[in-house]
């Protein structure tokens, strides 16, 4: 049976995403420092500190605490990751537009629109060592729980355990994509730096939705 | 960290407020603070050029800004794309109706930020057309030119591309000329030591004292050879041998010589590296038709150097030889 949120509580999520990237700032700096710039946390922090700013002394929703968030990085923090996780967030926005309930279905739209934004953009695929190999397996994960019509928490819970097997796949993929791709075998051994934040992302995500399901 | 800075994470927008009040004359701030233009853009009849990219280079992006050069620049933050929305506004400061020729490097971050904000102008009935610049010849091979970097020959494409704009000329004419100086140009880099992002505090990448890496990208992609530091004569010769048979450049060409400090070599010893450079050419039966030595793109504080070299034809000996000023690149014929 469906279990769902209000989409008007929502903003704490958005709060736990800001917050997961917050604490991880260094350690997201250290994992990209091994095969990009060091700035990844930097600059996501940046983002969504920024966001923070602009949702915290404000009573809205899940929808327009992610169009904030979206808008923030898209406009405000350039590189590879404002453009891809922007439109994320936006394109998942879009699609709690006007919506009073959020249950597992409507999540699970959510997350493909976001996911389908971000291939989109890129032109990345599953094993070139990006956020996709997170990201797509999560949404997999997700989707066939929802199929066997498991509970919204189990969907959840299934879609963080792929992400982070996902997460820990990258390890030993050669990027292909992005300044990583520059390195090629060298770029094999460590973690991508963008696989990394997308668990953090997804994982706040569903801790934050499971206390709000009624 | 040796650096002359506050802090560490508003280095770009300190560096933007003192770029602007040094330059006041040419440069004006415009609604969106990561966007700068020409004073007088958009210029009626005249094609806006724009760029963008991480911020690190200097003078690029914004020290070419100017006549007959840039006539906006999207800023990034060091060594990151600049966002959509910055690239966006740079198209609409810069457009005059006649459209914008966006120049910029192949970089994944700027591709994308380019490609979103094209299709938000365009929206807005503003014709966006794009040259991606990929001289880098040590990123990747001939047969998949297009995944080369853009580095130094950028500065020879907006040259270019900027008097090309300046003639009047449509804009499929400013990117076909844009287009043309980069398939003819090429370039290199060598590094001798890393470079540190402020925000980061450490390098993320290593050279050895006593080492250098040939064929390092502008931020610090890796080369294609880490060996002792040789002679100055001996790095051109290196240089020269990987460039050279790649576009090719053969006798009897004429060429535009290009050679920029990474931030921290000083320009005598660039001033040294020329001099073998243009008799090498000569050897082989290219003449050097213009050069510039100095740092014109740079990597933070890299030492080391970036030769370019670009074949030029009637029309690009036109084009390069217009008249310009930009706090990066102004010149004027003084002689008859």
């Amino acid at each position: 049976m469906p279990e769902s949120f209000l989409n008007s509580r929502g903003k704490s999520i958005v709060l736990a995403l800001v917050h997961t990237i917050q604490e991880n700032t260094a350690y997201l700096s250290e994992v990209d420092g091994a095969i990009g710039d060091g700035d990844h946390g930097i600059n996501m922090n940046k983002g969504f500190s920024r966001c923070e700013d602009l949702i915290k002394d404000r009573d809205i929703n899940l929808t327009d605490s992610l169009n904030n968030l979206g808008t923030v990085l898209l406009d405000d923090i350039g590189g590879s990751m404002g453009p891809l996780y922007g439109s994320f967030f936006l394109d998942m926005a879009a699609v709690c537009h006007e919506k009073t309930e959020i249950d597992q279905y409507i999540f699970g739209d959510m997350l493909k629109a976001g996911m389908e934004s971000i291939q989109g953009l890129g032109n990345a695929k599953l094993g070139d060592k990006t956020l996709l190999d997170t990201l797509i397996p999560a949404y997999q994960a997700y989707d066939t729980a929802l199929s066997s019509k498991a509970s919204f928490k189990a969907c959840l819970s299934d879609m963080v355990l792929a992400a982070a097997k996902g997460k820990e796949s990258t390890r030993d993929m050669v990027a292909k994509v992005g300044r990583a791709s520059r390195l090629g075998e060298r770029s094999r051994g460590v973690l991508d730096a963008g696989a990394t934040s997308c668990l953090l992302i997804l994982q706040a995500f569903a801790s934050s939705i499971e206390p709000l399901i009624s | 960290m040796q650096r002359i800075i506050n802090d560490p994470n508003l280095v770009v927008d300190e560096m933007v407020e003192g770029f602007v009040k040094n330059h006041s004359k040419l440069i004006s701030k415009t609604s969106n603070p990561r966007v700068l233009k020409y004073k007088n853009a958009p210029i009626e009849g005249k094609v806006g050029v724009v760029t963008g990219g991480g911020s690190g280079h200097k003078p690029a992006f914004i020290g070419y800004i100017g006549h007959n050069m840039v006539d906006a620049v999207a800023v990034g933050e060091i060594f990151s794309s600049p966002s959509a929305k910055s690239f966006l506004d740079a198209f609409r400061v810069a457009n005059s109706g006649k459209g914008v020729a966006c120049l910029y490097g192949n970089y994944a971050g700027d591709n994308m930020n380019v490609k979103m904000a094209k299709r938000l102008a365009e929206a807005e009935g503003i014709n966006v057309m794009t040259v991606v610049a990929n001289d880098d010849v040590p990123s990747a091979p001939i047969n998949e030119r297009e995944k080369r970097r853009g580095v130094a020959g950028e500065v020879l494409m907006w040259k270019i591309g900027g008097a090309m704009a300046a003639t009047g000329a449509p804009l499929y004419e400013v990117v076909r000329v844009a287009q043309k100086a980069i398939d003819n140009t090429r370039s290199v880099g060598v590094g001798l030591t890393p470079c540190t992002i402020p925000a980061v505090g450490k390098p993320n990448f290593v050279i050895e004292p006593g080492k250098m890496e040939m064929g390092i990208g502008h931020h610090g992609e890796p080369g294609v050879a880490v060996t002792d530091l040789k002679p100055a004569d001996q790095i051109a010769d290196d240089m020269l041998g990987l460039i050279l048979p790649d576009l090719p450049f053969i006798s009897d060409d004429e060429v535009v010589v290009l050679v920029s400090g990474l931030g921290a070599t000083p320009v005598m010893e660039l001033y040294i590296y020329f001099g073998h450079v243009f008799d090498q050419l000569k050897a082989k039966g290219i003449t050097v038709y213009r050069s510039y030595v100095g740092n014109y793109f740079t990597s933070l504080e890299m030492m080391g150097v970036t030769l370019t070299i670009m074949k030029v034809d009637t029309e690009l000996k036109k084009l390069i030889d217009m008249d310009s000023v930009s706090m990066g690149l102004t010149q004027f014929d003084w002689s008859n």
